[in-house]
C-alpha cells in the first residue's frame, strides 16, 4: 500500500499525466462528437461508430505510461526510488498498478463519454446498449487501455529512454501490426496474433481483414493481457539484474 | 557504521573497484578521497544497493542495504543532487520519499526548514540553482534522521558560501554521533572537513587512516633553514650525511631531517640561524605522491614530480 501511495504522489505531482488525461479524453470524445454531427436519418450512428476514436486516446495513454517510467530514468528519480525502496519488483509493480488503474478509469470515461456525446448530438441514431456485444464494445475500452498501459510500462522499463520507448510503441501498434500482413504466406495469420490486433478483436468481435479469427473476443483479451504480463515479467527481471 | 569487504565491480573487462575493504566509523567525518574515475561513486552506489558488486559485499549497520526495512531511516545519501523531477515541487519530491519509508508528513517541512528551503518548497525543483538543488538533496538525505550519511562530491560547483555551509553541516552531523562518509577529489577540501580518510586510486585502496597520519606518512619531512652562513652549514650537514639543497642565497632545504637535528648541528658548528622550520608537504602533495601512478587518465602535463612534491611551499 505504501508503495502505491508513493507512486500515486509521484504520478500526480507532475503536470504531464494531467495533460495526458485531458488530451486522451478530449481526442476520443471529440472525435465521437465530430462523427455524431455527421450522422443523419439516412446514415445513423451505430454503437461501434461512437468508439471509433478510442485509438487516439489509447496512443496518448501509452505515451503517458511509457513516460511514467522513462522520465524516472531520465531524471534519476528511479535511483532515488530504489534507494528509498530497494525491492525493485515491488516498486515497479506498484507503479504499474497505479498507471494501469488510471488507464482503466480514463478508458471508461473516454468510452462512455464518447457514447454519451453521440447520444446527445445524434439523437436520430439508436445507441441503446442492448446486447452483450454492445456493452463489451463500450465498457471494454477501459480494459484495452489498461492492458496497453502495462505493455507501455514494460517497454519503458526495458528501453529506459523516452524517445525510444514512445517510438517503438507507436510504430508497433500503428504500423507494424498493420504491415505485417504483407509478409507472404503467413503474414495475415501472424497479424491475428499481434497484441493490439487481438485487443481490437476483443472490442469489435471480428477483424477488419479476415473472417475467421483464431480467438474469440474474451480469449483475445486474455491473450492481450497475457502478452503484457509476460513482457512486464521480462522487464522486472531485467530491472533487477542491472545496475540502476 | 559502513563496512566494505573485498568489494569489486567490473564492467566487462574494466575493473572499476578492485577488492576494496574499509570501514567507516561513527562520530566523525570520513573523507573518501581519490582522483576522478577512482571508483568513488561506484562504491557509493554499491553501498546504496544501486549497483550490484561483482564480488565482495558492503554492509550498513551490519546488513546489506537491500535488507534494511526502512532504508532512509538508516542511510541518507546525496549521490546526485539532480535526481529530482524538474517539474515536481521540492515539497512533493520529499513527500513521496517520506511516504516510501512511512515517515510523517511534517518531517518534510522540518527538513526543508533545516536546509533553509522552506520559502521555496512549492517551487519546481527544475528551477533551482545548483546550491538549492544540493540543499534539497541534503534535505532528502536527512528525511529519515539516519545514522549513516553519504555525500558524493557535495561541494562540486558550489560557491564559497555553499561550501562553507555544507562543511559545517557535515561536521555537525558527525558531532551528533553519526557516520558521515563524504567523497571528494579535492584534497584541500578534505583536509578541512575530514578527520579520517579512505583513499582510493584506480579502484584500489591506497590508505585508510586519519587525515593527519596520511599527510605525515606521505610527506617527506624536510627542514627549511635560513642562515647567513648557509654554505658552511651545508658542508656540516653533508658531513652528517644529510642532503641540503639551496633554496635561495641564504636558505637551505634539508630533506629527511627534523628541526632538532639541524638545530643541533648548527649549534655545534657555531652557526647563526635566522630561521628554522619544519616543512610539511600539503595534503595535496601527499595525495599526488600516493596516487601519482593510479590516475586513470594520465597526461604528461602537470605530472607530480619529485621536485614538485619536495620543494614545498
Amino acid at each position: 500500500m505504501t508503495l502505491l501511495a508513493v507512486e500515486r504522489i509521484k504520478l500526480f505531482s507532475t503536470r504531464s499525466p494531467w495533460w495526458s488525461m485531458f488530451l486522451a479524453l478530449a481526442l476520443t470524445i471529440g472525435f465521437a462528437g465530430l462523427m455524431a454531427t455527421q450522422a443523419s436519418a439516412n446514415s445513423p450512428m451505430g454503437v461501434s461508430t461512437t468508439q471509433i476514436g478510442y485509438q487516439f486516446g489509447l496512443m496518448v495513454i501509452m505515451v503517458m505510461a511509457a513516460l511514467a517510467v522513462t522520465t524516472e530514468y531520465r531524471f534519476g528519480t528511479i535511483r532515488a526510488t530504489f534507494q528509498a525502496a530497494p525491492n525493485r519488483t515491488r516498486v515497479l509493480l506498484a507503479k504499474t498498478a497505479v498507471v494501469a488503474a488510471l488507464a482503466l478509469v480514463i478508458g471508461e470515461i473516454a468510452a462512455f463519454g464518447s457514447w454519451g456525446v453521440s447520444w446527445v448530438l445524434a439523437p436520430v441514431s439508436d445507441l441503446a446498449l442492448a446486447t452483450a456485444e454492445q456493452w463489451r464494445l463500450v465498457a471494454g475500452v477501459g480494459l484495452v487501455f489498461m492492458g496497453a498501459a502495462v505493455f507501455s510500462i514494460a517497454v519503458g522499463i526495458l528501453l529506459r529512454q523516452s524517445a525510444g520507448a514512445v517510438t517503438l510503441l507507436l510504430i508497433w501498434s500503428m504500423l507494424v501490426e498493420q504491415l505485417i500482413r504483407l509478409v507472404p504466406t503467413f503474414g495475415s495469420d501472424l497479424q491475428e496474433w499481434m497484441p493490439f490486433t487481438a485487443a481490437g478483436r476483443f472490442l469489435t468481435g471480428s477483424n477488419r481483414f479476415t473472417e475467421s479469427a483464431p480467438l474469440g473476443p474474451w480469449a483475445s483479451l486474455a491473450y492481450f493481457f497475457a502478452l503484457a504480463v509476460v513482457l512486464l515479467i521480462i522487464a522486472l527481471v531485467t530491472a533487477n539484474r542491472r545496475d540502476a | 557504521m559502513i563496512e566494505a569487504v573485498g568489494l569489486t565491480k567490473r564492467y566487462g573487462s574494466t575493473v572499476a573497484v578492485n577488492d576494496l575493504s574499509f570501514s567507516v566509523k561513527p562520530g566523525r567525518v570520513t573523507g573518501f578521497l581519490g582522483p576522478n574515475g577512482a571508483g568513488k561513486s561506484t562504491t557509493m552506489r554499491m553501498i546504496l544497493g544501486l549497483d550490484r558488486p561483482s564480488a565482495g559485499k558492503v554492509l550498513v549497520d551490519g546488513k546489506p542495504y537491500q535488507e534494511l526495512k526502512y532504508p532512509l531511516r538508516h542511510v541518507g545519501a546525496l549521490v546526485e543532487a539532480r535526481w529530482v523531477h524538474p517539474n515536481r515541487s521540492a515539497h512533493a519530491h520529499l513527500r513521496w520519499l517520506a511516504r516510501s519509508n512511512d515517515l510523517p508528513r511534517k518531517r518534510v517541512d522540518e527538513v526543508l526548514g533545516m536546509v533553509g528551503l522552506d520559502k521555496v518548497a512549492g517551487r519546481k525543483a527544475g528551477g533551482f540553482s545548483l546550491g538549492m538543488s544540493q540543499r534539497l538533496g541534503i534535505a532528502a538525505a536527512l528525511l529519515g534522521d539516519p545514522q549513516v550519511l553519504l555525500f558524493d562530491e557535495p561541494v562540486n560547483g558550489l560557491d564559497p558560501e555553499g561550501i562553507h555551509w555544507i562543511r559545517q553541516f557535515m561536521q555537525r552531523l558527525a558531532a551528533e554521533g553519526r557516520t558521515v562518509l563524504v567523497s571528494s577529489h579535492l584534497l584541500s577540501e578534505m583536509s578541512l572537513t575530514a578527520e579520517d580518510l579512505v583513499v582510493v586510486g584506480r579502484g584500489e585502496l591506497i590508505a585508510e587512516c586519519s587525515t593527519e597520519e596520511f599527510v605525515n606518512r606521505a610527506s617527506d619531512s624536510s627542514v627549511r633553514v635560513r642562515s647567513p652562513q648557509a654554505e658552511q652549514l651545508a658542508g656540516l650537514l653533508a658531513e652528517r650525511g644529510l642532503a641540503a639543497r639551496t633554496a635561495d642565497a641564504q636558505s637551505l632545504l634539508v630533506d629527511g631531517a627534523d628541526t632538532e637535528q639541524v638545530g643541533e648541528i648548527a649549534a655545534a658548528g657555531g652557526i647563526v640561524l635566522h630561521e628554522l622550520a619544519a616543512e610539511r608537504s600539503s595534503l595535496e602533495e601527499a595525495f599526488m605522491r600516493l596516487t601519482g601512478d593510479s590516475v586513470e587518465y594520465q597526461t604528461d602535463f602537470g605530472q607530480p614530480t619529485d621536485t614538485l612534491t619536495t620543494a614545498g611551499k
